[in-house]
């Protein structure tokens, strides 16, 4: 990239970005057209900032100021720093799916055990076959630029009826410093399915580097699918993630995210609940500390009727750090019936720490129980006094009070091995803290 | 020796003087019982102890094992062997009694520069003392106090004192909402402590309580001062005549 016209000005710079990379990425004519549409689109919107009404809470040009180039591909030294940081971070008896800066890594992928159990290509074999899994119905600057600049990502699907015994786990590794990787993936659940998806993201020695990563994911009816993502990044890293989800009739689908890491972080999802008589749990905690930002933006679309939505949004915020919460639930005007919730509660840890929470509600239909609720707080003082009082120092004390409180969301995942490994990492966190 | 000593103990909270020059020694192996009025201080004494946070001393002091108390930590006191059993247990839901258990024990242990216990030890111990309690094993897996009852939180605070086994051990009002056999069972759970080494302030309005847990020593509190003494036999007399004499007193 070349790095004096990239300072000359931001325009300049980011049209850079995608020339310098163009020949890298995988796509024949009709996805080069896709891609160059999806360019122009970010090109014309640029860095969402704090007066795009979605973005208003972070502020991507404040926070982040520009693009980095894309990570070359890894070299053998970043192969063996990745393999590395599977080993540390692989869920026991998961499938594991790695991509590394980017790059799916078979050699480090649990390719030939999953054959048995679900169908799997990478992006860029498929590309060509499917250019619409760069299309979303979304669409803001930072999907757009996914969609331009996507290396590489799986694209998984599960049969009708396939009862998976263990976890999905794909992980994605950052090895290469100040340097951005894109992955785009797709994963189709069948009907009937029974799925454990799990999403890891994780340095392996990488400072200051850029993850854009955008998922899509579809539910067949009567599946019932546990989809967790571990974002677990870099202090210094940025993470841009976003989630299409459009789930059938009569699935269970429980979503659970937790934000450990990252100078800045976004999740953005967009669940459509697009079949009759399904169940969404979704459920964030976000574990800031230093000056890390972490917005969770979750838009729940109740496009037909009778179907239950949970969403509780749990922060732990420490230090100067910055919790943002953005819940929208959409009821179309089929949706009658619709129960749709959502629960906000953060934790301050100290007074600097910052939190933001904006739900909303769009509702369209007549007979629906819908609504939201949030509370916002210190640590409870006479806990903290009883559990000192019994001989726990002041930091071991507040890590069991907020083991209890961050509990109560892992408590919902259901596989024991998978609940235990999120502990683990909630644990290594409040570790940093002493 | 002298275990405990508060010395001319002021105190205030919020800006209102509660202790008004508070004095009170407690030797090795003794038990003492402390009555007094409501709002006369004696859970301020207990908390101030202990060292709960809210609480300005304005004068005084407190020494335990010859050291300055105020001068320590709350963890820092339970370490060194000063135990609180409180009036009002609070919940702490999401927190395993038995996580919490190991956690305190070992704790305390590390700052004491003692090995902390292995699991099979710490479990037998657990066993032992919540059997001796009457304290069912199931109890312990749920969150701290969660949905005990009152006579259940107030015996999970005895099983902490058999288990941390501390030098001085405070009972605020321990006999609060204890019907009369649970009452039986946690001060038998009390009277098993007993030892030359360990000494107790009862705090209580009630004789009754002092049948099953026999002090050496009774004092008598009233705004903010221990306004008599006396032995066991002075918990009778106030049974039948009141505090009505020791108002003017203070
Ligand atoms: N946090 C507080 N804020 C204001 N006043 C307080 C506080 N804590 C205690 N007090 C006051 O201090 C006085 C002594 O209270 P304390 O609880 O020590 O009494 P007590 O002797 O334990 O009474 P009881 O027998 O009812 O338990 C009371 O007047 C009480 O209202
Ligand atoms: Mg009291």
């Amino acid at each position: 990239m070349n790095v004096a016209v990239a300072k000359t000005g931001k325009g300049r710079a980011v049209s850079d970005l995608f020339t310098s990379a163009e020949g890298r990425l995988p796509g024949s004519s009709g996805v080069t057209a896709v891609r160059r549409e999806a360019f122009e689109t970010y090109e014309r919107l640029g860095l969402p900032h704090r007066r795009i009404e979605e973005w208003k809470y972070t502020d991507l040009r404040a926070l982040v100021g520009e693009v980095l180039p894309l990570a070359a591909a890894p070299d053998a030294a970043a192969l063996k720093r990745a393999a590395e940081a599977v080993k540390a971070h692989a869920i026991s008896g998961a499938r594991k799916l790695v991509l590394v800066d980017g790059a799916f890594v078979a050699d480090l992928s649990d390719v030939k055990a999953l054959a048995a159990e679900a169908g799997f290509r990478t992006l860029r074999e498929t590309l060509d076959k499917d250019a619409g899994l760069l299309k979303t119905a979304t669409v803001d600057a930072m999907i757009a630029l996914n969609a331009a600049m996507a290396t590489d990502g799986v694209v998984l699907s599960i049969a009708d009826g396939a009862q998976l015994s263990a976890p999905i786990q794909i992980i994605h590794i950052a090895t290469a410093a100040s340097a951005s990787a894109f992955s785009r993936s797709k994963v189709t659940i069948g009907k009937g399915a029974r799925a454990t998806i799990v999403e890891t993201f994780v340095a392996a020695g990488a400072a200051a580097y850029q993850i854009n990563d955008a998922v899509l994911v579809s539910v067949g009816d009567g599946a019932d699918v546990a989809h967790i993502r571990l974002m677990d990044d870099a202090p210094d890293a940025v993470n841009v993630s976003s989630q299409f989800v459009t789930i059938g009739a009569n699935v269970k689908y429980n979503f659970f995210n937790m934000t450990t890491g990252a100078a800045v972080s976004r999740l953005q999802g967009f669940i459509t609940l697009a079949g009759e008589g399904s169940e969404l749990s979704a459920n964030g905690v976000n574990l800031l500390q230093k000056t890390e930002h972490g917005d969770t933006t979750l838009v729940v679309d109740h496009a037909v009727p009778n179907c239950v939505s949970r969403e509780v949004f749990r922060a732990v915020i420490d230090d100067r750090a910055h919790s943002v919460f953005q819940g929208r639930i959409i009821v179309r005007p089929d949706a009658q019936k619709t129960d749709g919730k959502m629960m906000t509660r953060a934790l301050l840890l100290s007074d600097e720490a910052e939190a933001d929470n904006k739900p909303e509600l769009e509702i369209f239909a007549d007979d629906v129980s819908c609504g939201h609720g949030a509370t916002a707080g210190a640590l409870d003082d006479s806990l903290l006094f009883y559990l000192k009082a019994r001989g726990l120092p002041e930091k071991q004390a507040q890590a069991l009070l907020i083991q209890a409180f961050v509990g109560e969301a892992i408590e919902q995942i259901a596989d024991d091995g998978l609940r235990e490994h999120v502990i683990g990492i909630a644990e290594r966190w409040l570790e940093r803290r002493q | 020796m002298a275990l405990l000593e508060v010395k001319d103990l002021k105190v205030r909270v919020e800006e209102r003087e509660i202790l008004h020059g508070l004095t009170l020694t407690v030797n090795e192996g003794e038990i003492h019982a402390i009555m007094g009025p409501n709002g006369s201080g004696k859970s301020t004494l207990s908390h101030v102890i202990a060292g709960k946070p809210g609480y300005e001393v304005t004068d005084g002091q407190i020494l335990f094992k010859g050291e300055d108390l105020l001068e320590m930590s709350p963890d820092e006191r339970a370490a060194k062997g000063v135990f609180l059993a409180f009036q009002y247990p609070v919940e702490i839901p999401g927190v395993a009694t038995m996580n919490f258990l190991r956690t305190a024990l070992n704790a305390q242990r590390k700052a004491r520069g003692e090995d902390e216990y292995s699991t099979p030890d710490f479990l037998k111990k657990v066993r032992e003392v919540s059997k001796s309690l009457n304290i069912p094993q199931d109890m312990l897996k749920r969150g701290v106090n969660v949905g005990f009852s009152g006579g259940e939180k107030k015996r999970n605070e005895v099983l902490q004192m058999a288990l941390f086994e501390p030098s001085l051990c405070i009972l605020d009002e321990m006999d609060s909402g204890l019907d009369i056999d649970a009452l039986r069972i946690a001060a038998d759970g009390v009277n098993a402590l007993r030892s030359p080494k360990r000494s107790m302030v009862v705090i209580t309005h009630y004789q009754r309580l002092l049948n099953y847990i026999v002090p050496d020593v009774v004092h008598v509190m009233s705004k903010g001062r221990v306004v008599k003494s006396g032995g066991k036999e002075l918990a009778l007399e106030l049974e039948a005549s009141g505090y009505a004499q020791f108002e003017d007193a203070a």
